[in-house]
This record gives structure tokens, C-alpha cells and sequence, in this order.
């Protein structure tokens, strides 16, 4: 093997200063957890305890963490599911051709670049003006899916632009059906990228903020409980 | 007609019907609707329907509104040089620099572990780093740098930037090392035997190739900032204003008539940018 060039060592330095940055506050967050019971969000640390841990698990003066947590899960497990299998269905569709994908194309960009508040807004907007009630189930659902039905749909355009269609014309000469074709060919090919659509899916909704703040009811996911809580302790 | 609804088509339609459902009902719909209530009244106790441009007239008349447009477009840009510096440098490393294809993999991971987790809590696990008493002004005060606490860390337009490039510089990095992991070597290698120096062979060669990874990216990073509203209100300890800003504002004290207006004037700086850039690379036969 030749040797490194010196430009390999100023960018290994770049690269891990870099990734520092990534996971430096996250670790000192990391850190501050087992902070001790008089402590707050900062250094130095007041001893070491598992106090704010155990407060977790003890009834909650204000909030729901458990019940937001428990929201949150099912929530992304939904949009996880959802998105998986319209995502699947959208990217079959695109292969060919057919009156109006230009066009539904661009609505999926657009989906992608508007901005999250601006979703948000107009759903409540809607919702409101429809005399219906918010609900992280209903409004909030459907806020967060057009956010990871864009994703996943991009991710499944990739797969299809790399499959090869071989498979699936042995299968056709075969004899299978289209619908054996796709469940017993084409669906076991791109599983793993399944599994990257699922997490996409579910870590989007699970982390959402913007898009559920004015589409969740009146029972707060876990980011707004969590920024709600973090709200509260600047005052403190 | 015949033509029109052939199988092909309709295949494609039932295929993405429920997609068009998702993106008509929780999309177009509620866009449409923040149109419509742009020009609606507020009155004390709700909103009522009417045709007033006065929602329009006080957003323009107003200097705030361009100052905190201004504002938006200040935060976009240096975010957007920001991300795309660092994104490009990663991305040279982990595609031209690191040979075994398990590590490149391994290191790309490690830059979009992050990802998964949530922005609130990678915005809250700044405050104990950079407050005025945080690690870096007790670091730079024991290395005797600084003899006060530097004030401008925490809360403050650094520290607003520092988390947009923090949150962001992933969806540059990702698009960009996979425009770059698809050039083909020799071309490299050609330039070189040619005599191109490094620096040529980057501006004349891998640039140039990048252009749709750098597209994307931008695309990216430029749209997520100028919606944005909770980062800059977080770290900036609510001294500083963007768009999103204003009308997470307005929202709150119930003026959905006026929130409505300025989101439609940002959906329409917004649309502008992503079309301008559109015109430079063509994303369905980049993916």
C-alpha cells in the first residue's frame, strides 16, 4: 500500500473534530443525568445520584411523561407501518409511467421543502374550521406522514432505480402472477431497504415537533412534553 | 378517454391513491386553507371570513417583517456556506480517503447516528456546554484564554447558527458523498496524468460532478432553516426572530388570520428558492 499523502492526516484531524462536535453535547447531557439532586443543567456537577431517574418513575407533579412516551411509541409505530406500506405502493407506481406522476412528483418535493409550521398551521386551521377536534391519532398522524411518506418514497425511487428487472421477468416467464411477482420476488429483493424506510419512518414521527405542535390535541407527545419540561426549569 | 384510463394508468393511479389521499387531506388542503384565512378578520373572541387585504397591508407596512425576513435570509445563508464547507470536506475524506469500503460505511453511520434522535434534546444538550458557566468558558478560563466568561456563547446569534449547522450539516453530507462515491476514478486519475494539480482536480473535476449531491443537499439545508421557528427561539433565548418565528408567535395569541398571511409571503420565498435551484439539476435521475 503506497503511502498516505499528508492531505489524509489534515482531514482525519477535520473528520474527527467533526464527529466531536456531532456527539460532544450529547454526551455531556449524557453526563449531566446522574447529576446530583441539588444540580441543574449545568457544570459543575453536584455529586453523582440516580435522583432524576428515579423521578421519572415516581408520579409526576406536572406533565405525562409515561403517557406521552406511550402516545409517542404507538404515534411512530402508525406512521412507521403507514409509510413502509404507501411508500412501497407509491415507488411500484413510478417505475412506469402514468398520466399525472410529473405532477404528483412535484407535490411530493413540495411536501418535502414546505415548512413544517406552515403543515402544522393549516391542518389545525382545517381541523378547526371543520368542527373537529385535534388528535395526535388523527390531525397529528396525518401531519407526520407528509412528512415521512416524501422520505420514504425518495428512498424507494433509489431501490427501483438499481433494481434489476431480470428478476422479475424470470418470475413472469415462470408463470407468476403480478401479485406473486411483487410478494414472492420483488418485496424479498428490497428488504433491507424496507427496514431503512421503517426506521426513517418512525424516527421522524418519533422526534417530530413542529409538525405535531398544532395538530396533537390536547395530550402532548414526548418531544412537546419534553420541550414543555424544559420550558418550566429555565424559570426555575 | 380510452387512452386515458388504458390499464397502465390505472394501475399507477390505484397504486398511489393513497398517497394522493395523504398528501390532498393533510397538504393541499391545509395550504389552501392558510390562503384562505390570510384574508380573513380577527375579531376579539375568533376569526370570521371575509376579503381583507389587511393582514397583507400590515405585514408589509411594517418594518419588523423585514428585518426578520432579512434575518431569515442572514441565518439561511451562513448556515448554508456553513454546512456546505463541512459537508463537502467529510464527504472528500470518507470518499477519496478512507479505502476499505467496511470503515467508509461504518464512518458514514457515525455521521448520521445523530439523525435519529431528537433536535429538541441535541438543542437542550448545548445549554450546559456553552452557558456562562458552561464547559467551554470554564475551559477556556482555566487555559487562562479569557479572564471574564465570554456572555455571547449561550443565547445569542453563535449559538443559534452553531446549532443549525449542528442539526443540518448531515443532509449535506449524505447527498454529497453519494454523488461523490459515483464518479468514476479514472476520470480522476486522467486528470492527473494530465498534470492537474489536487486543487484542479477538485474545482474541474469533482465539483462539477458533485453539482446535483451539492443541489440536494442545499435544497435540504436551505428549506429546513428558513421554516424553522423553535431552534432560533431556543437558542437564542428568544432575542432574536426569524419567519417561522413571527408566526409561531402570531399563532400563539390566537391571530391566525395574520399567521396565515406571513406563511403564505414564506411558502412563496420558499417555493422561489427550491424552484431556482430545481432548474439546476434534474433530482428523479439522481436518486
Amino acid at each position: 500500500m503506497d503511502r498516505r499523502p499528508r492531505s489524509f492526516y489534515l482531514l482525519s484531524l477535520f473528520f474527527g473534530i467533526y464527529v466531536l462536535f456531532l456527539y460532544g453535547p450529547t454526551i455531556t447531557i449524557g453526563i449531566l443525568s446522574f447529576q446530583g439532586p441539588t444540580g441543574g443543567l449545568t457544570f459543575p456537577m453536584r455529586g453523582a445520584s440516580m435522583t432524576w431517574f428515579s423521578e421519572l418513575f415516581q408520579q409526576q407533579a406536572v406533565g405525562d411523561i409515561w403517557g406521552s412516551f406511550r402516545r409517542s411509541l404507538t404515534l411512530g409505530l402508525m406512521v412507521m407501518v403507514t409509510t413502509v406500506v404507501v411508500s412501497v405502493m407509491g415507488g411500484l407506481a413510478f417505475r412506469k409511467r402514468f398520466a399525472g406522476s410529473g405532477l404528483l412528483f412535484y407535490l411530493v418535493i413540495a411536501a418535502l421543502v414546505i415548512p413544517s409550521i406552515l403543515v402544522s398551521l393549516g391542518v389545525g386551521l382545517v381541523f378547526s374550521q371543520a368542527g373537529l377536534r385535534t388528535h395526535w391519532a388523527g390531525s397529528g398522524f396525518g401531519a407526520q406522514l407528509t412528512w415521512t411518506l416524501p422520505f420514504g418514497l425518495l428512498v424507494m425511487f433509489a431501490v427501483f432505480n438499481r433494481f434489476n428487472p431480470a428478476y422479475e421477468e424470470a418470475a413472469r416467464d415462470q408463470g407468476a402472477s403480478p401479485w406473486q411477482t411483487v410478494w414472492h420476488v420483488v418485496i424479498p429483493i428490497i428488504a433491507p431497504s424496507l427496514l431503512g424506510v421503517a426506521l426513517f419512518g418512525f424516527t421522524l414521527s418519533y422526534d417530530e415537533f413542529a409538525r405535531t405542535l398544532l395538530t396533537s390535541g390536547s395530550r402532548n407527545t414526548l418531544p412537546l412534553e419534553i420541550y414543555g419540561m424544559t420550558t418550566n426549569s429555565r424559570h426555575r | 378517454m380510452n387512452r386515458f384510463l388504458s390499464s397502465r394508468n390505472l394501475g399507477g393511479w390505484l397504486l398511489v391513491a393513497p398517497l394522493v389521499a395523504v398528501l390532498a387531506v393533510f397538504l393541499v388542503l391545509p395550504i389552501v386553507m392558510i390562503v384562505i384565512v390570510s384574508f380573513w378578520q380577527t375579531t376579539e373572541f375568533s376569526i370570521v371570513p371575509a376579503f381583507d387585504l389587511a393582514n397583507y397591508e400590515f405585514l408589509f407596512g411594517s418594518s419588523v417583517t423585514y428585518d426578520v425576513f432579512l434575518n431569515t435570509f442572514r441565518y439561511a445563508a451562513i448556515t448554508w456556506a456553513l454546512t456546505l464547507g463541512i459537508g463537502f470536506t467529510v464527504s472528500w475524506f470518507l470518499a477519496f480517503h478512507v479505502r476499505s469500503p467496511t470503515t467508509q460505511i461504518a464512518l458514514a453511520l457515525l455521521c448520521t447516528v445523530p439523525f435519529w434522535t431528537s433536535n429538541i434534546i441535541r438543542m437542550i444538550s448545548w445549554v450546559p456546554f456553552l452557558g456562562r458557566n458552561g464547559l467551554a468558558n470554564q475551559g477556556l478560563l482555566s487555559m487562562g484564554v479569557i479572564e471574564q466568561p465570554l456572555e455571547w456563547l449561550l443565547f445569542s446569534d453563535f449559538s443559534v447558527i452553531l446549532a443549525f449547522v449542528h442539526l443540518n450539516t448531515v443532509f449535506m453530507i449524505i447527498p454529497i458523498l453519494n454523488s461523490m462515491m459515483r464518479i468514476d476514478r479514472s476520470l480522476i486519475e486522467a486528470a492527473r496524468d494530465a498534470g492537474a494539480s489536487p486543487f484542479q482536480i477538485m474545482t474541474n473535476v469533482v465539483i462539477p460532478l458533485c453539482k446535483p449531491g451539492i443541489m440536494i443537499g442545499s435544497i435540504f439545508v436551505l428549506t429546513l432553516v428558513m421554516g424553522d421557528f423553535i431552534t432560533v427561539r431556543f437558542m437564542s433565548g428568544s432575542q432574536s426572530a426569524n419567519v417561522g418565528r413571527l408566526i409561531s408567535n402570531d399563532v400563539g395569541l390566537l391571530q391566525y388570520p395574520s399567521a396565515s398571511a406571513t406563511s403564505v409571503v414564506l411558502l412563496l420565498t420558499v417555493l422561489l428558492v427550491v424552484a431556482m435551484m430545481l432548474r439546476l439539476v434534474d433530482i428523479r435521475k439522481e436518486l
